[in-house]
């Protein structure tokens, strides 16, 4: 099949799968008991009126399914409302998407280059003094909790002074040079990088130590051995493409991961990413806020899937798809 | 059975890593359920007068370094004119003898008969705090027992709820197929492709706030278990498709067996190796979530305590700079996932055919 035509299916297909979701949030969050005027209706300078008046603008005094369609409506047509604060939702998120996928991106970068040489050189040299460090530190950096962690890494540039504590940006960046703003925010994105690479290295390096040896094993190395071929060529050139192919898979799994563990971090370092609107969105029950949010989540965690799965039938070419 | 058991636990004991893990889990479940007895200061003892008290150092030299039982000393609070900030300082006048097997608060020691007997007790007009105190003047040595309590079997009870339902959910979609089949995988997709801790935040906003703790504690379970079950179905069903094409499963409908039975009785049991490498893998992912909730504010909460919400005062900058001792339940979760990752792995290697000896 093309692989245009296979991308095609595959976003028609997610189509479904996207309203399925956006039915399943919406109900869920139009549970919650939190009122999301709660914060007009103690302030006693504000009227009635102007409560009335929101209530209306907010669409709350209509049953739930009627809202539903209100914002369906809206969403399909690209308008995902206003925000409780009168924002428009899409000025807030589009920058803290850009965000989330920078800090992502940056993360599935040095850990697929850090994590492959690992995974290879635990494998070879299967059961060794470095294979057995390698497989504690892995075990250790998936036991630490995201969080706790990101707050060990902002106490160590509390003490050292060698990394901004926090943000995204410093409080003069709109005064800097295109240089020094690239600077900038490197020095800021160093340490959430930092953090959640640590954990999805370490599952990555066992996943590819793990696949290499089941290769490793297998006859047709064997007899590359055999004919005589030098050990860095029948790793690299044979035994190293076919362990990769699973990992590729994982590379879709890995982004939803990263959506999720990244916004535990992005909280703790104040990182103006996904996570954390969808966190502060929630815990003002702002409805258009979380719907966009969580509607834009599960579509590049979809995307994520099908370009893994794209990718996949470029390296290996007797997938079919 | 129990020779398998046996069988199997001298296999752990040959492999150190493995079995240090095993002792240290071991250790902590013990450390939780006589968590009354070790603890010194009653579940809900909090004392604000007594706030971010600074951990009360433990010495057994005197000054002229002899061997003594083991005492401490209590602090003198003070507040600072010039730095605007409260002050402990150390009072070295009167030495207060730590008491082992002594009488504190009384409880029922595993709920069966009454008594007042603690590891360490507290002696009189000592404020005895070993791991320091929190900003309402709670006990963050004895809350960790408390709080392991909750963060250690949370994780295991959402597992016995989304396992199951899981399981079920998979071996119908696999069983029956067709359009049955085409809907209910749909909508664990559907669940699957929300990134699970955005849901996760979305189900605990939901709760209300006047909820007694043990109904929060039954809702929070509720809800982790709700984010699991999707992705187990989907691998169970895939399973499912490959056993039901199996001769005898062909052989038991034509004896005219019930669609429920068959799946039930003859389907599912065959997929139990795999459910059972499954749940040991994912109790970690479960304290982890159940942690991160918490640390949210959304989870477990006060006057509660659970691994994760005794660490939502490190949210505060201040208290990671000056309140280092806050952050011992960190260091716990650590161990504790640690240690079901490398016990998993080493059961997943006894379970699974496919490992390479």
């Amino acid at each position: 099949m093309n692989t245009w035509v296979y991308i095609f299916k595959r976003i028609i297909g997610s189509i479904p799968i996207l309203f399925i979701v956006s039915l399943i949030s919406f109900f869920l969050i139009r549970l919650s008991p939190i009122d999301p005027l709660a914060q007009l209706k103690l302030n006693p300078a504000i009227s009635e009126e102007t409560i009335k008046k929101e209530t209306e603008r907010l669409g709350l005094n209509k049953p739930v399914i009627i809202q539903y369609t209100i914002w369906l409506k809206n969403f399909l047509s690209g308008n995902m409302g206003y925000c409780v604060d009168n924002t428009r939702v899409s000025t807030k998120i589009k920058h803290r998407i850009l965000n989330t996928l920078l800090l992502s991106v940056c993360v599935i970068f040095f850990s697929w280059i850090i994590a492959i040489p690992l995974g290879i050189l635990g494998a070879v040299y299967y059961n060794s003094l470095f294979d057995k460090i390698l497989t504690v530190l892995s075990s250790m950096g998936m036991a630490i909790p995201s969080f706790f962690f990101a707050i060990l890494m902002l106490l160590f540039a509390q003490k050292t002074g060698w990394f901004p504590l926090g943000g995204l940006t410093s409080v003069d960046f709109f005064e800097m040079g295109l240089l020094d703003k690239i600077i900038d925010i490197s020095k800021h994105l160093v340490l959430p990088v930092f953090v959640l690479t640590t954990i999805s290295l370490s599952s990555l390096t066992r996943q590819m130590r793990a696949n290499l040896l089941d290769v490793l094993n297998s006859e047709y190395v064997k007899f590359a051995y055999a004919k005589g071929l030098v050990k860095t060529k029948v790793i690299l050139k044979h035994a190293v493409r076919n362990a990769l192919n699973p990992i590729i898979t994982l590379l879709g799994f890995e982004f939803a991961g990263l959506l999720s563990g990244a916004a535990l971090t992005e909280y703790v370092f104040q990182y103006p990413g996904l996570g954390k609107l969808i966190l502060e969105a929630v815990m003002q029950s702002d409805i258009n806020l979380v719907m966009a949010s969580l509607m834009l989540g599960s579509f590049m965690l979809i995307v994520g899937n099908i370009l893994a799965d794209i990718l996949l039938k470029l390296t290996d070419k007797r997938v079919k798809i | 059975m129990i020779q398998g058991l046996k069988t199997s636990f001298n296999s752990l004991k040959k492999d150190k890593i493995p079995f240090c893990a095993f002792l240290i889990l071991f250790t902590l479940y013990f450390l939780i359920i006589f968590a009354d007895f070790f603890a010194i200061y009653p579940p809900t003892y909090a004392n604000r007068s007594l706030a971010y008290q600074p951990p009360s150092n433990v010495y057994i030299l005197d000054k002229n370094n002899k061997l003594q039982k083991p005492y401490t000393y209590n602090y003198t609070k003070t507040f600072n004119r010039e730095t605007l900030s409260i002050e402990y300082k150390q009072k070295r006048d009167k030495k207060y003898n730590i008491k082992f097997f002594a009488d504190g608060y009384e409880y029922r020691f595993l709920g069966l008969f009454k008594t007042k007997k603690h590891l360490i007790a507290k002696p009189d007009n000592c404020n005895l705090f070993l791991l320091g105190t929190d900003i309402n003047g709670h006990d963050v040595y004895s809350r960790l027992f408390f709080g392991g309590q909750i963060s250690l079997t949370i994780g295991f009870l959402a597992l016995l709820i989304s396992f199951p339902i899981g399981a079920l959910y998979g071996g119908i979609s696999g069983y029956l197929g067709g359009r049955v089949d085409k809907i209910l995988m749909r909508i664990a997709e559907a669940i699957m492709s929300i990134p699970s801790f955005y849901l996760l935040i979305i189900l605990s906003s939901i709760l209300p706030s006047n909820m007694t703790s043990k109904e929060r504690f039954a809702l929070i379970t509720a809800i982790l278990a709700f984010i699991g079950w999707a992705g187990f179905s989907r691998v169970i069903r895939g399973m499912v498709l490959s056993i039901k094409n199996a001769d005898y499963i062909k052989s038991i409908e034509t004896i005219g067996a019930g669609k429920s039975r068959i799946i039930l009785k003859h389907i599912l049991p065959q997929t139990s190796s795999y459910i059972i490498i499954a749940i040991t893998l994912s109790v970690p992912s479960y304290i982890l979530a159940e942690s991160g909730l918490s640390f949210l504010g959304l989870g477990i909460q006060l006057p509660d305590a659970s691994w994760g919400n005794m660490l939502r005062e490190a949210q505060e900058f201040a208290n990671i700079i000056y309140r280092p001792w806050l952050l011992t339940p960190g260091f716990l979760i650590f161990i504790a996932v640690l240690s079901f990752n490398v016990l998993g792995d080493k059961i997943r290697d006894m379970l699974d055919p496919k490992t390479v000896k």
